[in-house]
């Protein structure tokens, strides 16, 4: 059987330029977060690992395997566009949108419980870490479904133009850049003692 | 469902199950006692995480594909990034 979603051969820039300033940019500050947060840790051990074992380490890992449904989603929506099939890019998106939500209902709940137990920013160093970047990823993952959403509305639209093209490729990117941050953060501050 | 055979086929899909399972792989490490060296654990727990980050960059935002130098520098990231965090982890 011949493939029958095309594949460009040709070396090309996956959305537009502009896109991967911001990504590569945005993913340079979050490499500074993460050292930062290594170097916070050296400074008082004990305490990030005291810390660290309070947090349910499965609310975590679910929201990776949410994450990695959502950006499979978006890998098929863009395919499914390409193979000119907009109803089935529009249900994918609606999937990985429905995944974001769930990442981020477990969230609250994770976050439930660390303020029920009183260990909030203020509490320590680690607390005040947890809490900022996460929630610094919370909020790009929150941007990433307002995107979603414009990508469900081109997938609507009967002829999509090369710009709406390219907005439609770096818009994906920009979802993947959202699990590919978690995929650092869960483990940096969940997993690594 | 006819036609989610051939959008399946794709070496994404594939490296999407690679990423699951190293999620799980990890997430064993950080809860159990996969190595008597939780150091030791923690260094293959990172490693582990920026090569997820890469076969993401590579397959899903299919950088594959893309120009030698906007490949380059994603891949330049992977390498530094990983092995900052690393060396800080192990030597801070």
């Amino acid at each position: 059987m011949t493939e029958q979603v095309p594949e460009t051969l040709e070396k090309k820039i996956p959305g537009e330029t502009g896109v991967w300033i911001f990504i590569l940019g945005d993913i340079s500050v979050f490499a500074v977060f993460f050292t930062y947060y290594l170097v916070e840790r050296s400074k008082q051990v004990d305490l990030f690992v005291a810390s660290q074992a309070t947090l349910n380490k499965n609310f975590g890992a679910i929201n990776t395997v949410f994450l990695l449904i959502s950006s499979l989603f978006v890998v098929l929506a863009v395919r499914a566009m390409r193979a000119a099939q907009r109803l089935l890019a529009q249900r994918f998106i609606v999937g990985a949108f429905l995944c974001g939500i769930a990442f981020i209902i477990v969230k609250v709940f994770e976050y439930h419980e660390r303020i029920a137990a009183h260990e909030i920013p203020t509490t320590n160093g680690y607390y005040l870490l947890y809490f900022v970047l996460t929630g610094l990823h919370l909020f790009h993952l929150v941007i990433g479904l307002a995107v979603l959403t414009a990508l469900w509305f081109l997938a609507r639209r009967p002829e999509v133009s090369k710009n709406q093209w390219a907005f439609f490729e770096g818009g994906a990117c920009f979802w993947h850049m959202v699990d590919l941050l978690w995929l650092v953060l869960f483990p940096l501050i969940f997993l690594v003692r | 469902m006819t036609t989610l055979h051939p959008l399946l086929r794709t070496p994404a899909t594939a490296v999407w199950a690679v990423l699951i399972a190293a999620t799980v792989v990890s997430w064993m490490l950080g809860t159990q006692h996969g190595f008597n060296s939780y150091t030791l654990a923690s260094v293959v727990i990172l490693l582990i995480a920026f090569f997820k980050v890469r076969l993401v960059g590579l397959y899903f935002m299919e950088l594959r594909d893309a120009p030698t130098v906007l490949r380059g520098l994603f891949e330049a990231y992977c390498i530094i990034v990983c092995s900052v965090v690393v060396a800080v982890f192990l030597l801070a």
